[in-house]
């Protein structure tokens, strides 16, 4: 009973994979048809190894950006480089806590920071806020790499 | 009783003039001893006082040294390079020398394995951390400023944010390098509770 059953699984097994096999084949061909209609940001073919562009200087106004929403997370303005946020400190927030503000003048971090996700408001800064990057990043001087269409909502009621 | 009375002879003989010996011998000679004397002794402090000889150790290779990698202190645009005796030991000479006396805690620790592992490293890390930022604090930063001097600093040169934040704490002598410029060179300990870190 049990080696039946085996024998048929294997049989089972053999046609999946030559059924897999198949679409494989059928796949790769669809794929070198459609090859020049999917959109890509690579422009070189993958057996060559281009040399990559130059890493793009970060711009730093040091000024405050204007944000293209309103719940846009601001974007940091100065240098970062070496500014650590892990288990033991928060490099952010030595300057942009409640308490450090008086002394670096920097702007607070936002009062919706101290809301955890249930919207108990905490009197510190949340754990699920804790890494700053994962929302606020520097900027770098570069072109798209693909277009944007995006529209400001005052440009789009205001008809331009 | 013996032994007494002979290291008394050596002792009444040392306030006698010599017997054997030239005048001219005795000066030119214990002036070329003194010589190498302090050659020698110097040429030590110096071995001491490297990088390579702080990273003969695996406490400092793989974790001090390590972290410094990384900074701007080790790796920069001009290739200027701080090594570890540039700030953790007084360029002055008896500061220097105080230091080294105390370094000799350092070596007990080596001996004792005291930071030997990761694990030891990180639960001594504040205390390691606070005791250089002490010092720091106590000399005004000193180590620092033998490069970074506030009055030869181009203000204009720097970012606003910098400039202001010089101006303001550090030209009024209002706070010193350190007490912003913690964990430049090597990570963090756990900051809860330290100042300036809430």
């Amino acid at each position: 009973m049990c080696s039946q059953n085996y024998s048929r699984l294997r049989m089972i097994s053999h046609g999946l994979a030559a059924g897999l096999f198949a679409l494989a084949i059928m796949m790769t061909s669809s794929l070198s048809f459609a090859e020049d209609n999917i959109a890509t940001l690579r422009t070189f073919d993958l057996t060559q190894q281009p040399t990559p562009p130059d890493m793009p200087k970060p711009s730093f106004t040091e000024l405050r950006e204007v944000r293209n929403y309103p719940e846009q997370p601001p974007v940091i303005p100065h240098k970062i480089r070496g500014y650590r946020i892990d288990l033991n400190s928060n490099k952010c927030m030595s300057c942009h806590s409640r308490k450090a503000v008086g002394l670096s003048q920097a702007p607070m971090v936002s009062v919706t920071h101290f809301m955890n996700r249930v919207g108990q408001v905490l009197s510190d800064v949340t754990a699920q806020r804790y890494f700053c990057h994962q929302c606020h990043v520097p900027q770098l001087s570069v072109s798209p790499l693909v277009e944007n269409m995006f529209i400001d909502a005052d440009d789009l009621s205001s008809g331009q | 009783m013996n032994l007494f009375r002979r290291m008394m002879n050596i002792w009444q003989g040392l306030g006698r003039p010599s017997r054997h010996f030239s005048l001219a011998t005795l000066t030119i000679g214990g002036f070329v001893a003194g010589i190498i004397f302090w050659g020698g002794f110097n040429t030590v402090l110096e071995a001491t006082n490297t990088e390579a000889f702080c990273i003969s150790c695996h406490e400092m290779r793989n974790n001090a040294f390590e972290e410094l990698r990384t900074t701007v202190h080790y790796s920069n645009r001009s290739g200027v390079r701080a090594t570890c005796p540039d700030c953790h030991v007084p360029h002055n000479w008896t500061d220097k020398i105080a230091r080294k006396m105390q370094a000799s805690k350092e070596v007990w620790g080596k001996v004792f394995g005291t930071i030997n592992t990761r694990k030891k490293f990180e639960a001594m890390r504040l205390t390691l951390a606070q005791n250089e930022w002490a010092r720091l604090k106590a000399n005004d930063s000193l180590e620092c400023r033998n490069c970074h001097n506030y009055e030869y600093m181009d203000i204009t040169a720097q970012s606003a944010r910098a400039a202001n934040s010089h101006q303001r704490l550090l030209g009024t002598g209002e706070k010193t390098c350190i007490d912003c410029h913690k964990g430049i060179a090597h990570h963090l300990p756990d900051m809860t509770g330290v100042e300036g870190w809430n």
